[in-house]
């Protein structure tokens, strides 16, 4: 599948109340093509820090479901960070690596999650579970399976490398990203 | 100081979300924080992870902490250019000054000569904690980090906390 195949099935698989947290380069430009949203937070710059965030933000409200949306390249970049999410036992955490085996934003360089796979190593860190899929259709019933399970949980989606047109920039500067997502969280003016 | 009295001190400016990576110059605050299950503090991989930690804490509508030691901020000069400043997230810095009169490890050298510098060049608003008048600098720097919602930094010498 492509990543827009799989971006646009799991936005539909989202609950009008799940806080998005989405990495730097296209996978932001790509979901705020198909599906913007004040509850999606979109970084421009850190890479490789979405599930960080992502792990702050599941701490600060445990009761609505947080998912992080980052590529492998982000992951690779901080691995640390599974133990930490692991640790947390953040049960609203779900963790979606968009997978194409490369740094698809710079330029299409190679990554090593092939011979790293990525979910394995969550579940090494000690996630309750995780899943890797490879169809766009596969997507909501392995996103329901891994709600049910408890625990902070990983959806690998292994997609073709391939964007073209490059999906459209993020329109609002990133000081009003921050403020329209903390007054949808927050429900008032912050 | 009291390491107790210090976090009675962030508590009462507002603060409560603590996440960083350990330094020995506030292991006494740390332990407070750790004793406590109230705080639920979150013991960090990288310096930079515990930045993004802190950003999500804030976008989820927490006052977060991170503490850090001086090399860590080194780690973390991206996060706090390309995440916090630009999106306006707010963050207060607890930075240990390791290197500060260059009497100190090798490894510190460099980093102390320039932890100072780092911060300015971020033009991020930083004090050299003072046990004498910590209250009013906390009170000060809180408040510059709210108008601002920008990162502010307190840098902290060797033997600021008892343990």
């Amino acid at each position: 599948m492509t990543r827009a195949e799989g971006m646009a099935r799991l936005a539909q698989a989202l609950t009008s109340t799940s806080l998005v947290v989405a990495c730097n380069g296209l996978i932001s430009r790509q979901l705020f093509g198909c599906s913007d949203r004040p509850s999606n937070f979109y970084m421009l710059g850190s890479m490789g820090l979405a599930s960080s965030i992502g792990l702050g933000l599941a701490m600060a409200q445990p009761d609505k479901e947080v998912i992080v949306l980052e590529g492998d390249g982000n992951l690779l970049m901080n691995l640390g960070v599974l133990a930490s999410i692991a640790a947390s036992g953040a049960a609203n955490l779900r963790h979606v690596v968009f997978d194409n085996g490369a740094h698809e934003s710079t330029g299409g360089q190679k990554t090593i999650s092939d011979v790293a796979p990525l979910e394995r190593i969550a579940l090494a860190a000690g996630y309750p579970q995780a899943a890797r899929v490879d169809a766009p259709e596969a997507i909501p019933a392995a996103l329901q399976d891994l709600r049910e399970a408890g625990g902070p949980t990983m959806l690998l989606v292994e997609t073709e490398i391939g964007s073209r047109p490059a999906p459209e920039r993020v329109a609002q500067p990133p000081s009003q990203l921050t403020r329209r997502f903390r007054k949808t969280v927050l429900g008032r003016e912050p | 100081m009291n390491s107790a009295s210090f976090v009675d001190l962030l508590e009462e400016n507002g603060y409560d979300f603590f996440t960083g990576v350990p330094c020995s110059y506030f292991a006494g605050v740390l332990q407070v924080l750790d004793r406590e299950s109230r705080f639920a503090y979150i013991g960090a991989v990288r310096e930079d992870s515990a930045i993004g930690v802190a950003a999500g804490a804030y976008l989820g509508g927490r006052q977060p902490v991170v503490f850090t030691q001086n090399s860590g901020l080194g780690v973390s000069i991206n996060a706090l250019a390309s995440l916090n400043i630009i999106y306006r997230i707010p963050v207060l810095l607890i930075v240990s000054w390791r290197g500060q009169h260059a009497i100190d490890a090798p490894q510190h050298r460099i980093m102390g000569s320039i932890t100072e510098g780092q911060l300015d060049l971020l033009k991020i608003s930083s004090v050299v904690l003072d046990s004498t008048s910590v209250a009013q600098q906390l009170r000060d720097l809180t408040q510059t980090m709210l108008d601002t919602a920008q990162p502010v930094a307190i840098l902290i010498p060797k033997g600021s906390f008892d343990s």
